[in-house]
């Protein structure tokens, strides 16, 4: 592959789009988590769970910043490094990261900071309310970005004006309900909560471990254990959902996942495991689970799923339908309002193919021109690299079961032997504690990576969204992206480890006073039972 | 759906337009304070306490503040798409430090006085410093240059091509007339950091805040009264030549444009747009006043009117050019020819009828629980919870 401004430029925005999210899940989940605690601080009025509201609170803060700071860089190289991508779908795409800023990111953004602020300027209920606003605010941004990055999965709701020479949006409620988009939403605010339920119970663990903080650590395994227990399922089974919606809205990702080369009779099985030849077009040593590929795809045994082969067959057709449309929208450019109506509809009967046509502009600058080779090399290009995809999905389903199984034994130990936890079962969590962040960046690649050749599934290659710009410039700035986020990436978890090793250090006097009492209360109610028991 | 043929497709591009500065000038009047007491931060505290004070009158709040500048972004994208794609494609490495000002700044904020080492906190000082200033004078550059128009063309199939060589896209930026505007916005947002420093610190750093602030009015008023003398005798206008439709197709490439001898004739036309710069000055003068007066409520309110004089200053004198080109006039960007679909406009517009007034209630409470001053004491006797 020859490395030009498009490389570069996907580069730099899968380095800052995955630098991201190394930090959103635990602003996601984190934010839940401590609303949480804060919760039954209100209602029980117990002062250890104001102090681990606080905690908590604390490292939601350091992580938050970043979180921000970064999607900042998110919201703007769109404009900078896709400028054509931003002038062709900016009229749907715009929508929901505008709506974003103004229904949800104001809300979590605005309250945050009366979060660290308002102990003290607040009354009890009204700071709770604070944080919930916190917390519905950082899911609610997540809605809306999803509900944005589902639309380049699945564009639905629009179609191209050829006086605009763009995409517009037709209807706003299928782009708002798009399948793909609330099924990645649940998806992924889910797996914000399972990072966030592994990071407390990671560090709580290792609490336990050092034996400190005996009651803050016991108390956050036993919510972030029953809390990322429920999310742990919602996560792969919403995974599961992205998978059966990606059947008819995205063929060729879930071939390319399976590694899936020809069309399977009904039910197709599934590859667990095997080493994809993108040359050979085949999956060597395969082991494969009959039927499995059928049900969890199809939800059916009699529906095909298309294979690779199939689908580039199908992408060839798509192209030269595409150049009708293409030929057809150069004499609509040309005329503008006097354009003739034959080809007018002509335009119109072949304009959902347009963007198969844009894939020949990576060899020639007409796609007319085209040769019968480029056409053949074109509809190959439209199949992505298969076996990053086949691997790190896998990756991914791997850890997500481990989640289940390792939340479903914390909430386990935690509600039915009295939140004793055996001392390998602590190093565990705190050795898992990295997992999280691996499946949600594996996640992330499979979902993008798995949709090339295009920025928009289907209309828009992302050779053509890429901005006019230099080598020079893009490699400026990616080299500073990189060294900037590297220091911020130190400083950052230089911080996190100071205050995890430093633990609750707010009301500290208040909530020790609390356990001794409330340790001589449970040893008092002991006594009483050892005393009336004789006596019966 | 026809619901959205309620409002015209021109009434609605006109509304967007109005949005797109009320955006604007929401972010300079909120986060422009923080960027003005970065900027102020070496000069207006000298002990780490005193620091401290400062940066805690933004703290609570500067998180909220930074969603103008996001929402912006996200606005621009939404209601003018081909805006978003040229301006900042185009100012391809400016942008990038301003995105840099714009991620450390919050996490100076937030890291500085979480060591106690005075390496570390000076470190952050200098990072807020820099983060303040630098943004708060390539805003007033860009503008400069947006007046002037900037280098572009579209391709027949709507590609912005830059016309300049890439490290012009920087140093291009840097002609006279627009280091004269980043002087105006660095110096206003100067003196609104200073009118805040005046409203929520006391002793020294508020007394070095008036200081400083009423030098930094008079500075803005001076510049932003030379910037217009310079633009009534130096500096070309546009305006659309022939036919055109406002409220058709947004296709730069469907209108003439050409260059005229200055901007002004605005003036001449819309003869009450001369609100706007009178009240930039006599905003920037009655800060100026206010500072040196000591008070309090009433100067951060003069500010904000200058503030909102200058910016709209500059709208409404280019209406309806949003980004004229100036190496192919006919590529110029303009109210008709730049927005989003009909559709989109009338559904963004109703999201902001139901969030702005929403947004503006809760900001307005939460700077209502946040009333008062920061004291020294607030920051010692809380030293490991605050900023």
């Amino acid at each position: 592959m020859e490395f030009g401004i498009v490389e570069l430029s996907r580069l730099q925005f899968a380095m800052t789009a995955m630098y991201h999210f190394l930090f959103v899940p635990l602003t996601l989940g984190l934010s839940i988590l401590v609303a949480i605690m804060e919760t039954v601080y209100v209602m029980t009025n117990r002062p250890v769970w104001r102090q681990m509201t606080k905690f908590w609170g604390t490292l939601f803060g350091i992580n938050f910043v970043l979180g921000v700071a970064t999607g900042i860089t998110m919201e703007f190289q769109f404009g900078m490094n896709w400028s054509y991508y931003s002038h062709y779908v900016g009229d749907i795409f715009g929508a929901p990261l505008a709506i974003e800023g103004l229904m949800a990111f104001f809300l979590e953004a605005t309250f945050v900071g009366l979060f660290f602020f308002g102990w003290d300027k607040l009354s009890k209920q009204a700071h709770l309310t604070v944080t919930w606003l916190v917390a519905i605010g950082s899911n609610f941004s997540a809605l809306w970005i999803l509900i944005a990055n589902g639309w380049m999965q699945n564009p639905v709701g629009a179609e191209f004006n050829p006086q605009t020479m763009r995409m517009e949006m037709t209807d706003f409620f299928a782009v708002l309900f798009n399948e793909v988009a609330q099924a990645k939403f649940v998806h992924t605010v889910s797996a914000g909560y399972v990072t966030a339920s592994v990071f407390v119970i990671g560090v709580s663990a290792w609490y336990l471990l050092k034996g400190r903080h005996i009651e803050l650590a016991r108390r956050s395994i036993t919510v972030a254990a029953a809390f990322g227990l429920a999310s742990a399922f919602s996560v792969v089974l919403l995974g599961d959902e992205s998978g059966y919606s990606a059947t008819h809205s995205q063929k060729m990702k879930l071939a390319a996942i399976e590694a899936m080369w020809e069309t399977h009779e009904a039910p197709a099985p599934f590859n667990l495991i095997g080493f994809p030849d993108q040359e050979a077009r085949e999956t060597h040593y395969a082991i494969q689970i009959p039927w499995a590929m059928g049900l969890i795809g199809t939800r059916s045994l009699t529906t095909e799923i298309p294979g690779i082969n199939d689908l580039v067959a199908q992408a060839e057709t798509r192209i030269r339908s595409g150049l009708i449309a293409y030929d057809a929208l150069m004499h609509i450019r040309e005329m503008r309002d006097a354009a003739d109506p034959a080809v007018t509809a002509t335009f119109e009967e072949h304009s959902a193919d347009l963007g198969f046509a844009f894939l020949l502009k990576k060899y020639v600058e007409d796609p007319r021109t085209a040769t019968e080779a480029q056409i053949v090399a074109a509809s190959n290009d439209t199949v992505p690299t298969v076996w990053p995809l086949f691997w790190a999905f896998r990756v991914m389903v791997a850890l997500g079961f481990g989640f289940i199984a390792t939340m479903a034994y914390f909430f386990y130990r935690a509600s039915f032997k009295g939140m004793d936890f055996p001392r390998p079962a602590l190093w565990l969590a705190v050795v898992m504690i990295p997992a999280p962040w691996i499946a949600a960046e594996m996640g992330w690649f499979v979902a993008e990576f798995g949709r090339q050749p295009w920025t928009v599934d289907g209309i828009l290659p992302t050779a053509m969204s890429v901005s006019a710009l230099s080598m020079t410039e893009v490699a400026l700035t990616l080299a500073g992206f990189v060294l900037f986020y590297t220091a911020l990436f130190i400083i950052e978890m230089g911080l996190m480890l100071k205050y995890i090793r430093k633990g609750p250090f707010q009301d500290v006097l208040e909530t020790d006073a609390w356990v001794q009492r409330h340790h001589d209360r449970l040893a008092g109610r002991r006594n009483a039972d050892a005393i009336a028991t004789p006596a019966e | 759906m026809i619901l959205h043929e309620l409002l015209s497709y021109e009434l609605l591009r006109v509304i967007w337009w109005g949005l797109l500065g009320v955006l604007l000038i929401g972010f300079a009047l909120t986060d422009g304070f923080d960027m003005g007491v970065g900027a102020l931060l070496p000069f207006v505290g000298k002990t780490d306490v005193e620091r401290r004070v400062a940066i805690n009158t933004v703290g609570p709040v500067w998180e909220g503040n930074q969603v103008w500048f996001i929402l912006g972004g996200g606005a621009i994208f939404a209601a003018w798409p081909p805006l978003y794609a040229v301006s900042f494609s185009g100012f391809y490495l400016a942008m990038f430090v301003v995105l840099a000002a714009f991620i450390v700044r919050p996490v100076a904020f937030k890291y500085r006085s979480k060591r106690d080492d005075p390496r570390w906190r000076s470190a952050w000082d200098w990072a807020l410093f820099v983060s303040g200033a630098v943004p708060a004078l390539l805003f007033g550059v860009a503008v400069g240059n947006v007046i002037q128009g900037v280098p572009f063309h579209f391709t027949d199939d709507l590609h912005s091509i830059y016309d300049d060589v890439w490290y012009m896209k920087f140093l291009g930026l840097l002609d006279p007339f627009s280091i004269l505007a980043g002087v105006v916005s660095l110096a206003m947002l100067v003196m609104h950091g200073a009118a805040w420093l005046t409203l929520k610190a006391e002793g020294a750093v508020q007394w070095r805040a008036r200081s400083i602030g009423s030098v930094a009015a008079l500075v803005a008023v001076a510049a932003y009264a030379a910037a217009g003398v310079w633009l009534a005798f130096g500096i070309e206008g546009y305006r659309i030549v022939g036919d055109y439709v406002t409220g058709g197709p947004s296709n730069p490439l469907h209108f003439e444009v050409e260059k005229t001898a200055t901007w002004l004739t605005a003036y001449a036309d819309r003869p009450w747009i001369i609100v706007a710069p009178a009240m930039g000055i006599l905003g920037g003068l009655l800060t100026f006043f206010g500072l040196r007066a000591g008070r309090e409520v009433s100067t951060l309110l003069f500010s904000k009117m200058a503030i909102l004089g200058v910016i709209s200053s500059v709208g409404l004198t280019m209406f309806p050019f949003i980004m004229p080109s100036s190496s192919d006039p006919q590529s110029s960007l303009t109210v008709w020819n730049s927005s989003s679909s009909h559709l989109t406009l009338f559904i963004m517009l109703i999201c902001a009828l139901i969030f702005m007034p929403l947004i503006l209630m809760y900001t307005a409470w939460v700077y209502k629980v946040l009333w008062g001053k920061v004291t020294e004491a607030d920051v010692t006797d809380n030293s490991h919870s605050v900023y």
